[in-house]
């Protein structure tokens, strides 16, 4: 079964647990500004929501990528940076309609989500289930489970 | 090891910033954060000092802990000298700019000497700036916030200021991090005020690596982490309620002091709950709570984020004031509301956004009002003094008015920001002044939770509930349950809860993890992440260690036995209702045994023994 990370920003209290399991799971330190996965604050609204790479089935990134440092994991269906290949040129971060493909100036690479090889961190670190990691068919299933029960409720 | 082993010095009056390495020694007795900061400002400074001199230093700290993923672990504290108290203070603060300071690679920033113009300090990792602070001197913290984003057009810098009311020397202002969160009491951002700093702002992209032993670190974080999911009071009670959910239970045991400490039980307060901020409200349809918040790293959420009714009187004409903010946390709501006979929620929201705009402590201020009532009801204080205001209790329109006044420092509201303590005196009637070393009680009757007025008395920045909170085991059971009317074995209870605290604040963490944490928690986090040998008896031994200090620290500044005392309204004045009826609070009889266990003479004053055995 393909899964998916499913961010449901209703649920999300803005602690940054998720951005300090990515960046230690990818970098070996508790360092936001290198999370692939970020939170963001609208203050004014009291609301906040995680954003990372979706994992586009055509995925822009990967096509615009000159070096084809960009592949597809068979096995969870990320699309993954090969750090060896990418010469850091930023076309794939331009190319991405979402921003979720960006610079590591300290690499000179690019870093974007790459589920963790299929445990991704930031899921599991997150305490309120903001971010969970479901079956890709089937991400709308608690949404709709709960507007079932609101017409179960209703009739 | 989690600490970055670095400190920045800012020189304020040579406009100096240099790195120098952290004091591994002190490290491993104090481990950091308020243990460490509260050695170095011992050493570096002379406790006779005038708090708001160029020779006082302010420390901003963070613990070992900070900046990781142990849960909580974002939280800093600002260790001087009090200007409202004269003792040491020491008021600790969550938001993200802790976290920012420590990614940036630093443990803490010594501020010494004074700027000869107005400055703010800019932090990008390596790189320390002292920069102009033209154009926000003299601005609220929520324009400097807006200013210097603006600015560096970067909306991951983390700002940590203060308003307009410290730059005016009320004596109880805070520095306000992230907009609204502070470190809130005993004056600290007056201090960072009479050093002509404004702001501190930082951005960290180096993050904190080096932990002891990560796989020992993602197990007892994540065990801990269960423990507070798994826990009423912080798996549900915080996140769902806030600190307000001890609103109506405080009332119902009798311990909600009232009316400026007069009575224990406020009629009101169904109106100004935690549930009260669940309702929707007639105006709009919608509640004043929006929604909780995190603090860094904080799994439990108990951050309240509001809105004022948008019918309400206090922002008609003030859109600045629709948007969603922090809101109400129990102290703010029962010193804005309770203590002053207000049950307005929208009025009291107001003054907490106020508050938080202009940096000040709620709990001094609502106290200070408090007492500013009787004192208008007694006729000490007249229409004349206030500028028109009608100062009478339960008077909505003359709290938000004093607000606006102690927010600009302008006006009654200047006599306002000098504090019950001295406001009191000034008119005449000193005992109407509900404080302790000059420092305003929180939110929890002593006669009716009679270990509380002993942890007031003895607290070392003047009356505090976060110095020992023993509500945890007289009211709640945590984490055994003790008779709220009887001081049998308080003395010891004070102590046990003071010393544990200390070193949790020392650690990084916050202090509301210890609903449902012990040291048994706490210590294997910072073992794993810490070098040295961190266990919950050295965890104790260092939090003892740390409070002998800041008790030497007090005395050397000139405070005696005298000061461990509580106002006679609750030593003499028995209360009217509920289960304390009848009752006074009997300090009396817990402090001698109290100064025993210590190991301190009759006088309050460590023994050499002592000091000997804690190695201070």
């Amino acid at each position: 079964m393909l899964k998916a990370l499913q961010l449901e920003p209703e649920k999300c209290t803005g602690c940054l647990q998720c951005e300090m399991a990515c960046s230690y799971e990818n970098e070996g330190v508790f360092n936001p500004s290198k999370s692939r996965i970020k939170v963001f604050t609208f203050h004014d609204e009291g609301r906040f929501a995680p954003y990372t790479c979706s994992q586009c089935s055509e995925a822009w990134c990967l096509h615009a990528c000159p070096v084809e440092a960009i592949v597809v994991n068979e096995k969870t269906g990320s699309k993954d940076v090969i750090e060896d290949i990418c010469v850091g040129c930023k076309v794939c971060t331009i190319a991405c309609p979402f921003g979720t493909v960006n610079y590591n100036a300290d690499s000179g690479k690019v870093i974007k989500c790459d589920l963790c090889g299929g445990e991704p961190a930031c899921a599991e670190a997150c305490p309120t289930d903001a971010i969970t990691y479901v079956d890709a068919d089937h991400t709308g299933l608690e949404r709709m489970r709960a507007h079932a029960a609101q017409t179960v409720s209703k009739s | 090891m989690a600490w970055q082993r670095r400190i920045l010095r800012v020189n304020l009056t040579d406009e100096t910033c240099v790195e120098e390495p952290l004091n591994m020694d002190w490290a491993m007795k104090y481990l950091g954060q308020r243990g460490l900061a509260s050695k170095y400002l011992m050493e570096e400074i002379d406790p006779l000092v005038d708090a708001l001199s160029p020779e006082n230093k302010l420390i901003m700290a963070t613990g070992p802990l900070t900046g990781t993923m142990a849960s909580t672990g974002g939280r800093y504290s600002v260790i001087t000298k009090s200007p409202l108290t004269g003792a040491i203070a020491c008021s600790n603060s969550g938001g993200f700019i802790g976290a920012e300071i420590k990614q940036a690679g630093w443990d803490m920033i010594i501020f010494e000497g004074r700027a000869p113009q107005p400055v703010y300090l800019y932090l990008e990792n390596d790189a320390a700036e002292l920069c102009s602070a033209d154009e926000i001197w003299g601005k609220t913290v929520w324009q400097a916030d807006e200013i210097l984003h603006t600015k560096y057009q970067d909306p991951l810098i983390r700002i940590a200021a203060v308003g307009r009311a410290a730059e005016q020397g009320c004596l109880y202002s805070a520095i306000v991090n992230d907009r609204h969160r502070a470190a809130g009491r005993s004056g600290v951002g007056t201090v960072m005020a009479s050093k002509q700093l404004k702001a501190v702002v930082v951005r960290g992209t180096k993050g904190v690596g080096g932990v002891r032993d990560p796989k020992a670190f993602f197990k007892a974080t994540s065990e801990g982490k269960k423990v507070l999911s798994d826990n009423a009071v912080t798996g549900e009670g915080l996140p769902v309620m806030g600190t307000q959910v001890l609103m109506n239970v405080i009332n119902e045991v009798g311990a909600m002091p009232t009316r400026n400490m007069r009575e224990v039980q406020f009629e009101g307060a169904s109106k100004i709950s935690a549930e009260a901020m669940h309702e929707p409200r007639e105006s709009d349809g919608e509640p004043n709570l929006v929604t909780n918040a995190a603090c860094f790293g904080c799994t439990i959420a108990c951050g309240r984020i509001s809105t004022i009714d948008p019918q309400h009187y206090t922002i008609q004409n003030k859109p600045e004031y629709i948007g969603a903010s922090g809101g109400l946390e129990y102290e703010a709501a029962w010193a804005l509301g309770s203590d002053t006979g207000i049950d307005d929620l929208d009025a009291l929201t107001y003054a907490n956004f106020l508050c938080n705009e202009d940096g000040w402590d709620p709990i001094s201020f609502g106290a200070t009002v408090a007492a500013a009532m009787e004192l208008f009801e007694l006729g000490a204080i007249t229409t004349e003094h206030t500028g028109g205001i009608d100062m009478s209790f339960g008077s909505a329109e003359a709290l938000t008015k004093a607000a606006e006044l102690v927010s600009a420092g302008e006006g009654f509201g200047i006599e306002l920001g000098m504090g019950s303590k001295r406001l009191c005196e000034k008119y005449g009637h000193p005992d109407l002044s509900m404080t302790v070393k000059g420092q305003e009680f929180p939110a929890y009757d002593p006669r009716g939770i009679q270990g509380m007025g002993l942890a007031y008395a003895t607290s070392n920045r003047g009356a505090c509930h976060l110095r020992g909170y023993t509500v945890s085991s007289e009211i709640m059971g945590v984490p055994v349950k003790t008779d709220p009317l009887s001081t049998e074995g308080k003395p010891e209870l004070v102590k046990a809860f003071q010393d544990a605290t200390a070193a949790v604040d020392s650690s990084g963490l916050c202090v509301f993890t210890t609903f449902a944490w012990t040291l048994e928690d706490i210590a294997p986090q910072v073992a794993a992440a810490c070098e040295g040998s961190w266990t919950p008896e050295s965890m104790l031994a260092a939090g003892e260690r740390i409070w002998n200090l800041e008790r030497q620290f007090n005395l050397a500044a000139g405070l005696t036995r005298a000061d461990d005392t509580l106002p006679k309204r609750l030593l003499k004045d028995a209360a009217k209702t509920g289960p304390a009826k009848g009752m006074v609070n009997r300090l009396d009889e817990m402090l001698p045994l109290y100064y025993e266990s210590r190991g301190w003479d009759v006088e309050g004053v460590p023994t050499a023994a002592t000091l000997s055995r804690l190695d201070v």
